[in-house]
């Protein structure tokens, strides 16, 4: 008998379950490691070579390397694991938080500042168009 | 209350001040002087770890630290500039012994970093102290990798911790602090989720009516109070903690601090 997973149907949003956490597995491990400096730096350096001691998959070493957001939520990472890649880049948890809602930094900074993003119409995919 | 990391660097770079930050810092000047009024000797921090002590190699659903200290992380931008935060092992073994014998089966943990979740709390507090002026028991709750503990359950791990802190022998005073939430969505094109009728309505029935809020279901925090939002179940443990009658004592909330929209209460049984 499967599981019940209700929250499928919640737009914009991935849960970071079992199925999401086995599939990131590698990916989020080596988003640990950047919590050294050297291993930032080192990565820095040289991400390929880096990512190539990982046996993450080439779609994975790609949207890493393209830092693709929401490409990495869907192949198995977790924000709070790849919120190292923010910190190891420079940017704030704001920063890249506008880039996953495809939002300018201060147009994400104005929606928060006005009471955040509503949730009327963004319960249930399909409730609205625009998501 | 809330653990946002932007709350500590805008306490750690002097920006408390600004006009972004003074409302959310301004609900706290009451609390301050409740503290240092009330002088506990130990907080017992329920907070959650943000993959920094615990990655995908152990997930503990609930976990206690029963160290001397707990040194402080670094979280990817150098460590925050705050005490080392100072454990207190007695009770934690204790509280440790008598909450698994009570059917929670915690993992306990000699050697752990404690990131934002844990020092962000007792930066808004404390401010920033040359040590801090209590010991804390740090407990964990893992709420990033679904599913995390029910609402239910932490309430009822609540009451088992309160039977423990009773139970032991010196005479101490301990404050259990529940921490994270509130609304909040970090990830994905939903990022930046608020919801502020859902948290109003979770603090009011956090204060008058838990036992049903504790009925609540993890799907309900997702959709409507964010990915994120769902580590309210935290402050379940908290308030399972305290009689089923309490006194509100302070309330502040604040929208936003970075993503998040910002909560705090400070609830006391009616006899001490």
């Amino acid at each position: 008998m499967a599981l019940d997973k209700p929250y499928k149907d919640i737009p914009g949003t991935t849960v970071f379950d079992s199925d999401m956490a086995r599939l990131g597995y590698h990916l989020n491990q080596f988003c640990m490691t950047l919590m050294k400096a050297e291993n930032r730096e080192r990565f820095l350096a040289d991400e390929r070579a880096y990512l190539d001691e990982w046996p993450m998959t080439g779609e994975q070493m790609q949207a890493v390397l393209d830092r693709d957001y929401n490409a990495l939520l869907k192949l198995g990472a977790n924000v709070y694991y790849f919120g190292k890649l923010f910190f190891t880049d420079k940017i704030s948890f704001q920063k890249g938080a506008s880039l996953m809602a495809g939002m300018s930094e201060e147009e994400y900074l104005a929606m928060m500042v006005s009471g955040g993003r509503s949730p009327e119409g963004n319960r249930y995919i399909g409730e609205k168009d625009d998501g | 209350m809330s653990h946002v990391p932007a709350i500590g660097a805008a306490v750690d770079l002097g920006k408390t001040g600004e006009p972004y930050w003074q409302p959310l810092f301004a609900g706290f000047e009451f609390s301050k002087q409740w503290i240092a009024d009330e002088k506990p000797d130990v907080i017992f921090l329920v907070y959650n770890d943000h993959a920094t002590a615990f990655g995908l190699d152990n997930i503990p659903t609930f976990a206690i630290g029963c160290a001397e200290e707990f040194e402080i992380a670094d979280e990817g931008w150098g460590a925050r500039p705050v005490p080392v935060v100072k454990g207190a092992p007695d009770l934690a073994w204790h509280v440790r012994q008598s909450v698994i014998q009570d059917d929670f089966d915690l993992t306990t943990v000699n050697e752990m970093k404690v990131d934002h979740g844990l020092t962000v709390p007792l930066t808004l507090m404390y401010g920033q102290p040359e040590a801090w002026p209590c010991l804390v028991i740090p407990f964990a709750v893992n709420v990033i990798v679904y599913p995390p503990p029910s609402g239910r359950r932490c309430y009822l791990l609540g009451k088992a911790i309160r039977r423990a802190i009773e139970s032991f022998d010196d005479d101490l005073s301990v404050q259990v602090w529940g921490t994270g939430g509130m609304s909040h969505q970090l990830q994905g094109p939903r990022a930046g989720l608020i919801n502020q009728e859902f948290d109003r309505k979770f603090l009011d029935e956090l204060v008058d009516n838990p036992d049903e809020l504790a009925n609540v279901p993890h799907i309900d925090y997702m959709r409507d109070a964010g990915s994120e939002g769902i580590e309210l179940v935290m402050w379940l443990i908290m308030r399972g903690a305290l009689d089923n009658k309490v006194k509100e004592v302070h309330r502040h909330y604040h929208v936003p601090a970075s993503n998040t929209a910002v909560g705090h209460i400070i609830l006391e049984n009616l006899r001490p």
